[in-house]
């Protein structure tokens, strides 16, 4: 009994130790290139949601971009419920914020840089991305259709040689 | 002695310059329609703008120039190289006005890249690319890939000898079957039958693994286009690393294998003739090297305690090395990993893979494994010569599709084209060092380039300086081709000034 107590008062003590050390905020340019450093850190990692949020049963896998770099993330289901929205060409992704362990070469995954997220935070949601068509392509657009048509009608310069 | 090309030589050139660009234009349909499809309606206009553009150019050509003169030997090969400097400017027209380049030069840069499969890229932002602009990338890519010349002989051209001259200036001198023309559509017919089958696979495996319908579909199509023409481009900046999934890169491996075999094999396996997967030539010396450099750079990695277990090494080791011998330049690490994880051993061979490349007549770049396995033949065949008696006659063959004698003719021919990607390759390293970059990124990038793979090591970035890009997209070109269609064309424009009167044949 004594040594139970001593065993869960001693992984008690290494596991509040860990949470309560503070999250190094680092950038993607960070984690690529100085990933031995950062190997096995827990790291807090800012960034949009780009491409696709995808299930892998219960767990999912994100890719966040910080605008240097997108690293994956791996998030249990209901760590990502509040994600929305995605980064595409029709939007800018939900930005969120990553708390997580940093694996250079995560022997889960492959050998996949990768953040093994403990807690996501939404910072802010994603929004649609206008893309208005400028006037000037529009214009030189049907210039060059008159100018295709008018081509079309000319006739061939033949020259024949000797 | 040198011919002076006369106005007729540019009149008949310009003429089939024309034809390819209007071929170019046409094919520029397929973006516009994704872009209508999708309602991404300023690449609509981005597309219809450059489609005009190109038809508008290529017409303009054919009829100011118009010429009834089949292609010689000289005019062909000219054709080919300009046809793809012009591809270059023209494909470009669509990216820079899609607002993810800085510069048109970077545009240039994507669309050479692009056409010659190599898989560099300076694009910006491409997590939000739209799906048309990632179907034009893509399709520059298969298109490339095929040969540019080679959808016009399939589809724009009747069974001429000029053809055959097109179709050797791409740097395809092996004919599949004896009419050039049916050549060009046993290479489409195999392709489209992989296209089929490849992203069926991708789209269901992409569906499976967490991605809706449509976009695994989409990915599926693009990231099998790259794969199957040893390109390199993916739709998302992390490359193969964003989809997190061991089954998309088994499938990548096989499509990369099957884009890297030599088209006169795919032919043979067509005809169930599998004995020549064993016994060619090509195929052996394919993987000796992939074997021999995987095992190298597992050495190396393993030493430098790298990777945590043999999947990892597979992952990464394996991927990286097929993919740098396949020419194709996909990625399952960061770039910057290459030069400060892997570790000299490991990086040399990769670049050994990426200089050593595919299969001759295969959509794959670099000094390709037929040259390789000629090269030691011929060093097997000179020891023999040496340790024999001198009256002796040593000869040696090679089983390439049929047997072949190995002669002189052929081993300089080979020895040749290897010399020249070699000094491509220090060329090119040169620029890299004069620009301040350290020797083995410049090295691994000026390889990359070179050889049309497009794996890299960070260097490749928009920030890099111009006179970099310039030089990465020439060795593109040049490595692309296999130089002999642009030392001709630099042949016609010396011989404009210098060489004697006369038409050549």
């Amino acid at each position: 009994m004594k040594l139970i107590t001593r065993y869960v008062l001693l992984h008690s003590l290494i596991a509040f130790v860990c949470l309560s050390v503070p999250a190094l905020a680092v950038t993607g340019n960070d984690l690529v290139e100085d990933a031995r450093f950062y190997d096995g850190a827990r790291i807090e990692f800012t960034g949009e949601v780009i491409g696709d949020i995808m299930a892998r049963e219960d767990f999912v896998w994100l890719n966040v971009n910080d605008g240097s770099r997108a690293i994956g993330v791996w998030a249990k289901k209901d760590l990502v419920k509040n994600i929305k929205t995605a980064g595409d060409y029709n939007n800018v992704g939900d930005r969120i914020k990553v708390n997580g362990i940093f694996n250079r070469a995560c022997r889960e995954h492959g050998g996949d840089l990768d953040i093994h997220a403990e807690s996501i935070y939404l910072l802010e949601k994603g929004h649609p991305i206008e893309h208005p068509i400028g006037l000037s392509k529009i214009i030189l657009t049907v210039v060059l259709f008159l100018i295709l048509l008018g081509v079309i009608l000319l006739p061939r310069f033949h020259k024949v040689s000797p | 002695m040198l011919l002076r090309p006369t106005k007729e030589d540019f009149r008949t050139i310009a003429y089939y310059i024309g034809k390819l660009i209007v071929a170019l234009g046409a094919i520029l349909a397929i973006p516009l329609a994704t872009a209508l499809i999708f309602k991404e309606w300023d690449m609509a206009v981005a597309f219809l703008l450059s489609m005009l553009l190109s038809i508008l150019i290529g017409l303009l050509l054919q009829k100011l120039f118009f010429s009834t003169h089949d292609l010689n030997w000289s005019q062909g090969l000219a054709v080919t190289s300009i046809s793809w400097l012009v591809a270059m400017f023209l494909g470009a027209v669509p990216l820079i006005l899609s607002g993810h380049y800085l510069s048109y030069l970077d545009a240039c840069f994507d669309a050479m890249s692009g056409f010659a499969t190599t898989g560099l890229a300076l694009i910006q932002d491409l997590d939000h690319a739209a799906h048309s602009l990632n179907m034009w990338r893509h399709l520059m890519m298969f298109l490339g890939g095929q040969g540019i010349v080679v959808i016009a002989l399939t589809f724009f051209m009747r069974g001429t000898a000029g053809a055959y001259r097109l179709y050797v200036g791409e740097a395809r001198e092996e004919k599949v079957l004896p009419n050039v023309i049916e050549t060009a559509r046993f290479i489409w017919l195999v392709s489209l039958v992989y296209l089929v089958l490849g992203t069926a696979a991708l789209t269901i495996v992409g569906f499976l693994e967490g991605m809706p319908l449509v976009r695994s579909f989409l990915h599926g199509i693009w990231i099998f286009m790259a794969a199957f023409d040893t390109g390199g481009f993916t739709p998302h900046s992390q490359s193969i690393l964003y989809y997190h999934s061991l089954p998309y890169e088994m499938i990548t491996i096989v499509l990369m294998v099957l884009g890297t075999i030599n088209f006169g094999l795919h032919y043979a396996l067509w005809n169930r003739n599998i004995k020549e997967l064993f016994k060619n030539i090509e195929t052996r010396t394919l993987f000796i090297s992939i074997a021999a450099l995987f095992l190298l750079a597992v050495i190396g990695l393993t030493q430098l305690n790298v990777y945590p277990d043999w999947v990892a090494q597979f992952r990464k080791g394996f991927y990286q090395i097929i993919s740098a011998h396949s020419g194709t330049g996909y990625m399952t690490i960061y770039a910057p990993q290459f030069p400060q994880e892997w570790g000299a051993m490991a990086l040399l061979m990769t670049i050994f893979a990426m200089g050593f490349g595919g299969s001759a007549c295969s959509t794959a770049g670099g000094i390709k494994a037929l040259r390789i396995g000629l090269f030691f033949k011929a060093l097997i065949q000179d020891i023999k010569r040496i340790m024999s008696p001198g009256t002796a006659i040593v000869t040696e063959k090679f089983h390439h599709i049929k047997d072949i004698m190995l002669g002189d003719k052929l081993v300089r021919s080979a020895f040749i084209i290897l010399l020249c990607y070699v000094i491509t390759y220090f060329l090119g390293t040169i620029a890299g060092l004069y620009y301040g970059y350290p020797l083995e990124k410049a090295f691994f990038e000026s390889v990359s380039a070179a050889a049309n793979v497009g794996l890299s090591t960070g260097v490749t970035d928009p920030g890099m300086p111009a006179g970099l890009k310039v030089t990465y997209i020439i060795e593109m070109w040049v490595g692309r081709l296999e130089f002999m269609s642009i030392f001709i064309l630099f042949g016609l424009a010396v011989s404009r000034f210098t060489g004697a009167r006369g038409r050549s044949k």
